[in-house]
């Protein structure tokens, strides 16, 4: 088939079974909008901005576990978007990304929107690649679509001059991809994996450290079989909130800074972790030399790099995690005892029941912990939960009550403020079923507000809810506990009328300071099935905890702050 | 921790952007390169490049680590059992004794290659510690330019 580059991409997302674009379009893109005109293959949505296109492939890719696909044009529109590709990269979010360029003639000329796109993006992408000549783009968009998607998933970015997508060159899909030098390590090294069950066999305290990868790699089913058949009891990392149901005995719940003292002390006093697709991120460590100091480590990651990259592993084991379980499970169900885990789970018991994750009603102000609470008693499984950044996004996970993987997302590794409404409208897109809720701040909502115009459009109705603290409530905690209390340029005493800004887009605004308006707002918006933002007037100067203070030992919590 | 001298190599698929992402991953971590050579391997869609850097045994680990991670890497090795060598030309003025810079440049694998106008061009392949002598023992004969290639390296 002999056609034009703009063409071909479009054939190609057909051929990837893509069903929706989120994008914006611009001079360097405008071939390729010019064909996104004409199909019908895939639907666009036009975010208001680029770094709202590539959230919302985040949140998409998240909840439907695809690869989740971003279009912007040169110059401003990808400089835009660098954001959104960092987050993804940080986080293991597969990712296409095409951006436009100008045309091969002109570029290194400081042309009209000319940026080196992928000079800026190579750092902060799984791979990237600038097309030359049409001939190539067949072959280079179902790289990109394999490379984000295996192994370790990630962004992958496109850039394709002008030029190139005017060009006429034969269109061929079938051919498989072939890359002599990209051979991920799916299947785990036997001898390595007996060795580790034989660890496990022998060991008094074995935790399980469940990170993001587990969710990747669609392997929560096998890893709630492996510990209910051992009784081996399990922490999950932030990024693996839902792995374990919330009910689940075994399951302690979140580690690292804001983690549980319940999961924080397991960590410390285990004598054998079992690591799986967990990277060992230094919110989840604390300090490196006290962490897990009395175990042994086995490490089972998809990407060799992470392996014994900050904590050496006993067990090393490159491989899925799916794959590495699936042979680790019948070796285990011989060998391993459950019982033996009986006075360790009595020990995690107490840690539970001596400070397990609370917070104190007091006062007349709603407390935020209780409005995640309650989206949880209203809506649990009937929802995906997507977080900003900042105290409500602790408060989220650690309070919600997930019960499967896919259900949550939120920008663990960046950290990006103004994640959550476009990943909320993504997560909406691939779960049309199910209630989409943001829960954001006062200053994060912000970033990112313009898309309340994309969710009316679209009709994606996301609820905003926002734990409104009138505060950037967690640089403010910091002030608070560690600058003796100078709240510098973080007071948010002055705001919009978060009611009328999200009617005046055509959606519908609650403001809310009781439990029953609470309810009321947000069963009103559920109902309704509208874009929502209900503006929730919370404590002010609420805390999240507990709290492991930047490199401090995970054993050495603070439990409870005072005002000095 | 202990910074000890390493060198690294790296067989990269021949594409434009390959040297800028294995660079990239260096000068991303602050970490320097001492030198650096790149040349494609015959008949083959590879290169070979060869850098020397410094760092701790965890550091390098993690570097090779990253290096394999990139996309356009075939292999990645650090050489520990290895011959390696580097080469440089020096420029001298023609007043300089022929005879006297011919013999030290013997001594280092070297000879006179070139000699125009008013300057000839002696080169030198040694090992990497041994040409920093002879650019050493040349100075007497005030070189006016000198030009060092970096190392390639083989394991035995
Ligand atoms: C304000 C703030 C506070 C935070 N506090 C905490 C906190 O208290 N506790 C906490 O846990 N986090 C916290 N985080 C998040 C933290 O920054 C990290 O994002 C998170 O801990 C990383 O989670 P992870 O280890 O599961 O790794 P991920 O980033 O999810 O990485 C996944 C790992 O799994 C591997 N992998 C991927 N696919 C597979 C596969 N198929 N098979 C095997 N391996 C695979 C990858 O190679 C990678 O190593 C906080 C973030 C913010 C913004
Ligand atoms: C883009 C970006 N800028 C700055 C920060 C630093 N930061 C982290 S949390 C936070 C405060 C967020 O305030 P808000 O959204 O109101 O949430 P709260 O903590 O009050 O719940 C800031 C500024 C960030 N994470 N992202
Ligand atoms: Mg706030």
């Amino acid at each position: 088939m002999q056609i034009s580059g703009a063409q071909m991409v479009i054939e190609a997302l057909a051929a990837e079974e893509v069903e929706v674009v989120f994008g914006y379009p611009g001079g360097a893109i405008m071939n390729v909008y010019d064909e996104i005109y004409k199909q019908s293959a895939f639907q666009h949505i036009l975010t208001r901005h680029e770094q709202a296109a590539v959230h919302a492939a985040e949140g998409y890719a998240k909840t439907s576990g695809k690869v989740g696909v971003a279009m912007i044009t040169s110059g401003p529109g990808f400089t835009n978007a660098i954001t959104g590709i960092a987050d993804a990269y940080m986080d293991s979010i597969p990712l296409v990304v095409i951006s436009g360029q100008v045309p091969m003639s002109l570029i290194g000329t400081d042309a009209f929107q000319e940026v080196d796109a992928v000079g800026i993006s190579r750092p902060c992408t799984k791979h990237n690649y600038l097309v030359t000549h049409a001939r190539d783009l067949p072959r280079i968009l179902k790289e990109a679509f394999y490379l984000a998607r295996t192994g370790r998933p990630g962004p992958v970015h496109v850039d394709i001059p002008k030029d190139v997508t005017a060009q006429i060159a034969t269109f061929d899909y079938s051919k498989e991809v072939e890359l002599e030098t990209y051979k991920p390590t799916v299947k785990g090294n036997m001898r390595q994996i007996k060795k580790a069950v034989e660890a496990i066999a022998h060991a008094k305290r074995p935790l399980l450290y469940l990170g993001g990868g587990v969710v990747s790699s669609g392997a929560s089913d096998l890893v709630r079989q492996f510990s209910t058949m051992t009784q081996i009891p399990a922490v999950e990392t932030f990024m693996a909130r839902g792995t374990l149901h919330h009910s689940d005995p075994l399951l302690i719940s979140m580690l690292g800074m804001h983690g549980s003292y319940a999961a924080n002390m397991a960590m410390s006093e285990t004598d054998l972790v079992i690591a799986l697709g967990a990277r060992f991120d230094d919110r989840v460590t604390g300090k490196l030399s006290e962490f897990a100091k009395n175990a042994q480590i086995i490490h089972v990651d998809i990407d060799p790099a992470s392996v014994s990259k900050l904590v050496t592993a006993h067990f090393p084991i490159v491989g899925d995690v799916k794959n590495v379980l699936e042979a680790m499970i019948p070796l285990a169900a011989q060998q391993v005892d459950p019982l033996r885990h009986q006075p360790w789970l009595n020990t995690i018991a107490n840690f539970n029941k001596l400070h397990p994750l609370s917070y104190k009603e007091e006062g007349d102000r709603l407390k935020p912990q209780w409005v995640v609470q309650r989206i949880g008693e209203l809506l649990g499984d009937d929802a995906n939960i997507s977080t900003d950044v900042g105290q409500h996004q602790m408060w989220t996970a650690q309070f919600y009550p997930f019960s499967r993987p896919r259900q949550w997302s939120s920008s663990g590794g960046l950290g990006t403020m103004g994640y959550g409404f476009p990943a909320a409208i993504g997560s909406k897109r691939a779960d049309m079923d199910r209630v989409s809720i943001n829960i954001t701040g006062d200053g994060s909502i912000l970033m990112n507000i313009q898309e309340l115009m994309t969710a009316v459009e679209y009709k994606l109705p996301v609820i905003n809810i926002i734990l409104n603290n009138n505060f950037l409530g967690m640089v403010r905690q910091w002030q608070t506990m560690f600058y003796d209390k100078r709240h510098s340029e973080t007071d948010l005493s002055i705001q919009p009328d978060f009611v009328k800004l999200a009617e005046s887009f055509g959606g519908i605004g609650y403001r809310v300071t009781t439990k029953e308006e609470f309810d009321a707002a947000l069963k009103d918006a559920v109902e309704k099935n509208v874009v929502a933002i209900i503006d929730v007037v919370v404590a002010r100067f609420e805390n999240v905890l507990p709290m492991v203070p930047a490199g401090g030992s995970l054993f050495n919590m603070m439990l409870e702050y005072k005002e000095k | 921790m202990e910074q000890a001298r390493r060198v690294i190599s790296v067989i990269v698929l021949n594409e434009a952007s390959a040297l800028s992402r294995i660079v990239g991953l260096f000068s991303g971590r602050g970490y320097n390169i001492e030198s650096l050579t790149v040349a494609p391997i015959p008949e083959s869609k590879y290169s070979r490049i060869t850098i020397v850097t410094a760092g701790s045994i965890k550091v390098v680990e993690q570097i090779i680590k990253q290096l394999h991670k990139l996309i356009p890497v075939l292999r990645v090795y650090e050489h520990e059992d290895l011959v390696e060598k580097e080469m440089a030309m020096v420029k001298i003025p023609l007043s300089e004794s022929l005879g006297d810079i011919e013999a030290l440049a013997h001594a280092y694998n070297g000879k006179i290659v070139n000699v125009s106008g008013d300057t000839m061009i002696v080169m030198v392949a040694d090992e990497p510690m041994r040409v920093g002598h002879f650019l050493e023992a040349i100075k007497r004969f005030h070189p006016k330019e000198i030009v060092r290639s970096g190392s390639v390296a083989m394991e035995r």
